[in-house]
């Protein structure tokens, strides 16, 4: 991937000349390790701050449609499945944005990756398929493959769905058996188990809305959360008021989320939201063959009206 | 002042004897995280902790804090009137607490508890704990406290300090309230003070060595309030935020607050929760009008507030100790060390 950097910058340098978008999305290397920033790139000279490694685990599709002009972006398999959500659903029309397809092999999962020292990490590079990280007692070489997200691990559209040029040559896709071993897991276990499961996944939950706040489907000018008349859900730590966000904000992104793993990369306190997500992904997959973001002529399925609808009430 | 030992053997039966007169609070371990909880039942605190996620702030300022209560039932006595919730505040004792912890609960009492307004709960917990101090010797690479007036060994808040020495811990009874603390566990084993503080020195000193983290804070004084709200950096600065809050979550030094009221059946209560002026709600009006409406007025907000209008109201310094963490927490890495160094050296063009 860090080839494709070169290609990149290349190609943004070309569009900011040419005017043919006023601004470029992209990362920038952060200032701590394994850290990369949104960044808006408006100048041709500027193009050199942009990179992308596999610490772009956030979705970039969240910042192109708050923009005026026409803006292009970098974009992973995912974050294009959320562009392609967001002019179905009318967020950004397809000529205000200029698509840089980046074809993924997969974003690092750094909390794992902390879990092997004991003291802060203080470097890490990659090349290829290593990464070789530091801490200030010692150093580990890793193979990216033994440490990406669950949700890299698990995708099947790395290469972008939509795009107007590609930074790099198109990845091979895997085919999985079971596309959704995560919440085979959870379906498994019995009633109370499983409501252990998502009681001890939420019990560290601040309520910041990292989670809702990173995702590119939780553009809604007031949350449900957020509600004050009426106020839909209290405010405070109360388990039952904490839960009820996670419950509603899952549903409200049924047959939308691309599984791109933002809100996990966002969490500060560690939460595989995820597990509600995912669920109902494989909800939509299974009831309505549906996958998000991957045909910009139709509409999600829980926005639509069609005769096979699974469920007798609807025909 | 004075000093004392404590070999690691007796401190578990020391702890568990202060049981009796105090509630205690702690780091404990939490799958890959280290939280400041209530030490329940036999709960040991974790001493051997690098980092918590979130500050201590939460011992004397709940995210969540019940404050006032009433009954809606109009047969009672009082029925509608508020009166101050029954919390506890029996002495409690917050263990392995960072000196940068401590620091920033003395700048949070600056709002807290002031000449003229005294908040009555966050006083209240303020008086019954007693704050024993864990000494960092392995400071993190996020670590700038020794720029902004705490440090390592900083004792500014502390009624104890404790220094680990693999089998036992020197402690510096910095107050009564340490002293009565000390007590209550039986630990009295006095040692030699100057000798003692000689080794503490040392200790700090090494600790000190290992912060490789500055930043410069001594331009921001001077600086223009205005030119320094209107400058152009703001919009780039701002662009990846979130405004998720996490950042001023984390903090030990955010104070801000909400206040909601809830009703279950014929009981009603008034509790406040941590609020975040990244969020847009926290100054939106029931008119819908909000002056703090875009996110680049928000993020300005946190920035101003810690690093110029705290310093200009006060004169202690900037609202931050440098634990470091809202610069490892926060999702788009936008950092206050680098902030800081733009706000520090900003000089205005005409
Ligand atoms: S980001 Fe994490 S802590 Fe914040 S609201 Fe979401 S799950 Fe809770
Ligand atoms: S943690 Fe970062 S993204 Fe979240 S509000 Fe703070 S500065 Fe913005
Ligand atoms: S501003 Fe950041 S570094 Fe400073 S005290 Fe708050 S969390 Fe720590
Ligand atoms: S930075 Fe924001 S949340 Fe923190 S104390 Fe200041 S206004 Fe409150």
């Amino acid at each position: 991937m860090d080839t494709c950097i070169k290609k990149i910058r290349e190609l943004s340098a070309e569009l900011l000349e040419k005017g043919e978008v006023q601004k470029v999305i992209g990362f920038a290397q952060g200032t701590i390790p394994m850290a990369t920033s949104p960044i808006a790139i408006e100048s041709k000279q500027d193009t050199e701050k942009l990179v992308f490694n596999s610490t772009c685990g956030l979705n970039l599709a969240n910042y192109a449609s708050k923009q005026k002009g026409k803006v292009a972006i970098i974009a992973k398999g995912c974050d294009s499945r959320n562009i392609v959500t967001h002019i179905v659903e009318n967020q950004i029309q397809r000529d205000q944005i200029y698509i840089i397809g980046v074809p993924c092999t997969g974003m690092v999962d750094k909390s794992k990756i902390a879990t092997l020292f004991e003291d802060e990490i203080t470097g890490f590079t990659e090349d290829g398929n290593t990464l070789r990280v530091t801490s200030s007692s010692r150093e580990e070489i890793l193979k990216k493959q033994d440490y990406l997200r669950e949700n890299c691990l698990y995708c099947t559209h790395k290469n972008p769905i939509l795009y107007d040029v590609l930074a790099t040559e198109l990845v091979e896709e895997q085919m999985l058996e079971k596309p959704f071993p995560d919440v085979d897991r959870i379906e498994a276990l019995d009633t109370d188990a499983k409501w252990q499961h998502f009681e001890n996944l939420t019990k560290n939950c601040i309520r910041c809305y990292a989670c809702r706040n990173a995702c590119p489907l939780c553009y809604c000018p007031t949350c449900f959360v957020d509600e004050a008349g009426p106020q839909w859900v209290g405010k405070g730590q109360n388990k039952t008021d904490v839960n009820t966000f996670h419950y509603l904000r899952a549903f409200h992104c049924a047959g939308r989320c691309t599984d791109c793993g933002a809100c996990v990369e966002a969490c500060p306190m560690g939460i595989n939201v995820r597990d509600f997500t995912r669920k109902l992904n494989k909800d939509a997959l299974e009831l309505f063959g549906w996958e998000a973001g991957l045909d910009i002529t139709k509409r999600p399925p829980l926005d639509a009206y069609s005769p096979e609808d699974p469920d007798d009430f609807i025909k | 002042m004075k000093f004392i030992t404590i070999d690691k053997k007796n401190w578990t039966k020391g702890i568990d004897k202060s049981r009796g007169t105090y509630r205690l609070f702690g780091p404990v371990k939490d799958k890959n995280w280290c939280m400041i909880k209530e030490l329940d039942g036999d709960i040991l605190p974790d001493m051997e902790y690098n980092e918590s996620v979130m500050s201590a702030k939460s011992v004397l300022f709940p995210q969540s804090e019940t404050i006032l209560n009433t009954s809606l039932n109009e047969s009672v006595e009082d029925h509608h009137i508020m009166k101050r919730a029954k919390n506890d505040y029996t002495a409690r004792a917050v263990l392995g607490i960072r000196p940068y912890d401590a620091k920033a609960i003395q700048l949070v009492k600056m709002n807290f508890d002031t000449k003229e307004y005294k908040d009555p709960y966050w006083c209240d917990a303020y008086e019954a704990t007693t704050f024993v101090g864990m000494a960092i010797t392995k400071p993190g690479p996020f670590d700038f406290s020794t720029s902004v007036d705490s440090g390592p060994f900083c004792e500014e808040g502390l009624d104890i300090l404790l220094a680990d020495l693999d089998d036992s811990f020197i402690a510096k009874i910095l107050t009564p309230k340490g002293e009565s603390f000390a007590a209550a566990c039986g630990f009295d084993s006095t040692i030699d003070d100057k000798e003692s503080q000689a080794l503490f020195d040392i200790l700090r000193k090494e600790a000190e060595k290992n912060i490789n983290c500055r930043v410069e804070t001594d331009k921001l004084k001077e600086k223009n309030l205005l030119d320094l709200h209107g400058a152009s950096f703001w919009d780039d600065l701002a662009f990846s935020c979130i405004n998720c809050g996490t950042c001023t979550y984390v903090c030990p030094t955010c104070w801000c607050f909400d206040i909601q009221d809830e009703a279950k059946l014929k009981e009603s209560s008034r509790f406040r929760n941590w609020d975040t002026c990244m969020s847009p709600l926290f100054t939106r009006h029931a008119t819908g009008h909000n002056p703090r409406g875009v996110k680049v007025q928000r993020v300005r907000q946190r920035f101003m507030h810690k690093l110029k209008y705290f310093l200009d109201k006060y004169d202690q310094g900037i609202m931050c100790v440098g634990c470091g963490r809202c610069v490892k927490s926060c999702p788009v890495n936008i950092d206050i060390r680098e902030v800081c160094h733009t706000m520090n050296t900003y000089e205005k063009k005409d």
